[in-house]
């Protein structure tokens, strides 16, 4: 009986095939796992969004969203059965939210021609676009976020930190490892000394990293963590008393499920970020009418307005107007994969554009272009209330040093250039 | 009735000892063959590919290759991930240094040096076993895992830590990297399955295979009647991680083609694999074959299932499918400590008598 249940199942699976007029969009979300607590959040604000455009308008350029939902558990081996499994629908654009899975995906949807949206992680070097035709990694990327934290620190400190310790407790993995590159030609401009704290995955075990830093007393201490990580990595720097304003996230490491744990000990912990934080836009307005009241909502409906579903909401409003972009360049509503990269290469968010969409001031302004798939690399910095529970946007979206980046990008998608045979193609 | 053995006459010694004595099973074999090398690789498509066969393909290969150790020789490990993580960076650094050079050699070589990174780590069994055996190869997990993300020598010095399988081929064909067709992919898997399958079951039905049963069932006693401890069990290491490493080198370079070490090759693969030697079956080649069908399909049958035909949330289907499988481990554990493969052997033997059971 099992088995002939299997069978007919794996039988539908294959005849379902290329589907009929929709825009599919596959979410290879984590609702499970050491790593769920920024996963959920992430999965329900992207699936909102989109369950939000179908409702109001009926989809983009009137074809309806069809979003596939597929669990990773973060782990790489079921990112890639999800790949497969979604990719003959027709799929526009894949964003998994994990570097790992990421870099998994990148020569695959090269040669399957399906473009990768990684909003604010992924390969750094992908903003390269004349190197990575199908990868787009804007507003921000991971060196943006390094070099925001240490322009920040300059910021305190009147333009001067030579001399100054800064320790970073890094995710042992290649999304941890993303910062250091940067971190070192910073800490060479700037003359400030770096100290290295690798936090084996999923990150439960600080203990020693943590004893380090009470014994070098670091000024600043940089997190590079995700998931369960960052909570336990907020508690110990309360344990040891470090004092929390020098204590700075990368936007990952700076949401509620993080700083809650830790109560009151938290007040004051910064984060990086490239979205505005709160529910007060028009936008959600909308979200809450036409999903939430309709009870259409993903998940259990709790987390409107929380960091990682503002920033899912932002990233799933990029894939929309790449869409849309697309539609219009191509002039046709069913549009492929292919067209959908032109309509993400071609992407173009103004602030007009922005206060259409009731996001205004949401996130940063930018233009692609063919050899940009980076964006602007504007960071903002975050500040936790602990009182208040909230987080509380404390500067502009600032630019970050785009001469040291530059050269870096440069340098990491030439040698991948180099490696695979890659001829520059926006020349 | 299905499997009988009248008229299915043995006249020498060779026909008495083969792998498959009875006729009828000696056919289901030949046919096995047939379809995996004469007609899958026509109708294979990337879904089913790089989602059911090649995984199973890698961990069956891996599961031989434990199985050797834990099933034959009784040495417990639980150091597999590290080794498969041995293969996969033998195997990314030669594939790096020696570009022109077939993907054939490169498996076979990183085999090689797993085989000696397994010998090394297997020393200490001369001395201790059982459970101390078990933390010891422990250690060597954590040991390789670490050591492959502390030295960026192995990764090539990469800014991420990650390893990255470039384009190689065989004969002109394209085995890795994104563009080689799933049809190379999988009979270059097979091919190394079937061959590993072909030299484990001769090794343990040879003079090999009986020095390892004979140091698993007693070792004094083995020893009494001449076996020699050191050359036994330092054997089984250097088999066993020679197919792990094997699998490693394949699981990296053909199936996933960029690894992050502690995430793929962490203490979880080694216990999957050693669930997939218990569930299968301990010493059992057989046994391997099925437990790495059964850990790698069940979860995408669910899934299919759950997600697909059901449409239920997928957290809640990722859960369940952690209760089933745990589930229906222990069930196979207390019902069947012998595995599917000793399923398998009571099935055939009830066929052979039916329908005149007595």
């Amino acid at each position: 009986m099992n088995k002939k249940l299997a069978t007919l199942a794996l039988g539908a699976l294959m005849a379902s095939g290329p589907a009929l007029a929709d825009l599919v969009i596959p979410s290879l979300s984590y609702r499970t796992g050491p790593f769920a607590a920024g996963g959920i959040p992430f999965a329900d604000g992207y699936a909102d969004y989109f369950t939000m455009l179908n409702e109001r308008d009926g989809g983009i350029g009137g074809v309806p969203i069809r979003l596939i939902e597929c669990e990773t558990g973060y782990t790489t081996e079921k990112g890639v059965e999800c790949y497969e499994s979604t990719k003959n629908e027709g799929s526009l654009v894949y964003q998994p939210l994990s570097t790992g899975i990421t870099y998994q995906l990148i020569p695959k949807v090269s040669a399957d021609g399906i473009p990768l949206q990684t909003v604010g992680y992924g390969r750094t070097s992908a903003a390269n676009g004349d190197v990575f035709k199908w990868v787009f990694n804007y507003p921000a990327n991971y060196w943006n976020g390094a070099s925001g934290a240490v322009n920040h620190i300059l910021e305190e400190n009147g333009g001067d930190i030579s001399g100054k310790k800064v320790a970073l407790v890094y995710h042992n993995s290649a999304y941890g490892k993303e910062p250091i590159r940067t971190l070192e030609e910073l800490s060479k401009k700037h003359g400030f000394e770096l100290s290295l704290l690798p936090v084996d995955s999923p990150g439960q075990e600080q203990k020693s990293q943590w004893l380090q830093i009470r014994r070098d007393r670091p000024d600043y201490v940089v997190l590079w963590g995700w998931g369960v990580m960052n909570q336990v990595a907020i508690q110990e720097a309360a344990n040891i008393r470090f004092p929390m304003e020098n204590f700075i996230g990368v936007w990952w490491s700076g949401a509620e499920p993080d700083v809650l744990p830790s109560g009151e000990a938290s007040n004051g912990y910064k984060a990086l970020a490239f979205t505005a934080t709160g529910d007060g836009f028009p936008v959600f307005e909308d979200i809450k009418k036409y999903v939430h009241d309709a009870d259409k909502a993903a998940g259990a409906g709790d987390k409107v307005g929380t960091v990682q579903y503002n920033r899912a909401v932002y990233s799933a409003m990029l894939a929309a107007e790449a869409i849309r972009k697309a539609q219009e360049i191509h002039g046709v509503a069913d549009i492929t994969p292919a067209m959908m990269r032109d309509g993400m290469e071609a992407l173009s968010i103004t602030d007009e554009r922005m206060a259409e969409l009731g996001m205004s001031g949401f996130g940063p302004t930018f233009d692609v272009s063919c050899e940009n798939h980076g964006g602007p690399g504007l960071v903002a910095v975050t500040q936790w209330d602990a009182n208040a529970q909230e987080w509380n946007v404390i500067s502009d979206f600032k630019p970050t040093d785009t001469e040291v980046i530059g050269a870096l990008i440069a340098e990491d998608s030439a040698a991948y250039a180099a490696e695979n045979n890659i001829e520059g193609r926006c020349g | 009735m299905f499997y009988r053995e009248a008229g299915d006459f043995k006249t020498s010694y060779i026909a008495d000892s083969q792998t498959f004595p009875i006729k009828f099973d000696r056919y289901r074999y030949y046919v096995v063959l047939a379809v995996a090398f004469g007609i899958i690789p026509f109708i294979i498509n990337d879904y089913w590919a790089n989602a059911l066969l090649l995984p199973f393909l890698i961990y069956a290969i891996a599961a031989i290759g434990l199985n050797i150790l834990v099933g034959y020789c009784g040495q417990v490990s639980l150091g597999t991930g590290g080794f498969m993580a041995v293969g996969a960076y033998a195997c990314y650094k030669l594939m790096t240094a020696f570009p022109d050079v077939s993907m054939f050699i490169h498996v076979i070589l990183a085999g090689g040096i797993t085989a000696i990174v397994g010998v090394l780590f297997g020393l200490p069994s001369l001395r201790i076993k059982g459970f101390y055996l078990a933390v010891a190869t422990l250690a060597a997990q954590f040991f390789l895992v670490w050591l492959f993300n502390r030295v960026p020598w192995f990764y090539n010095y990469s800014a991420s830590g990650q390893i990255n399988a470039p384009e190689r081929d065989v004969f002109g064909i394209i085995i890795t990297g994104p563009n080689a067709p799933a049809w190379a992919t999988y009979l270059f898997c097979l091919i190394f399955l079937t061959v590993c399958a072909i030299i484990a079951r001769n090794l343990t039905r040879g003079t090999t295979g009986r020095t390892w049963m004979a140091i698993r069932d007693m070792d004094i006693a083995a020893e009494i009647i001449g076996v020699n401890p050191l050359k036994a069990k330092l054997t089984a290491f250097a088999v066993s991680s020679f197919f792990v490493g094997v699998a490693g080198a394949l699981f990296f370079a053909v199936y996933l083609g960029a690894v992050e070490v502690g995430e793929v090759f962490g203490i979880q693969k080694s216990f999957l694999v050693l669930f997939m030697v218990i569930i299968g079956g301990l010493g059992s080649i057989f046994g391997s074959f099925a437990g790495a069908a059964f850990l790698v399909l069940l979860p995408v049958v669910l899934k299919v299932v759950g997600v697909d035909v059901l449409g239920w949330p997928t957290d809640i289907v990722a859960h369940l499918q952690l209760v089933i499988v745990g589930a229906l481990i222990i069930m196979f554990l207390i019902l069947e400590p012998h595995g599917l493969a000793q399923l398998w052997r009571v099935a055939k033997e009830k066929l052979r008598l039916w329908p005149f059971p007595h």
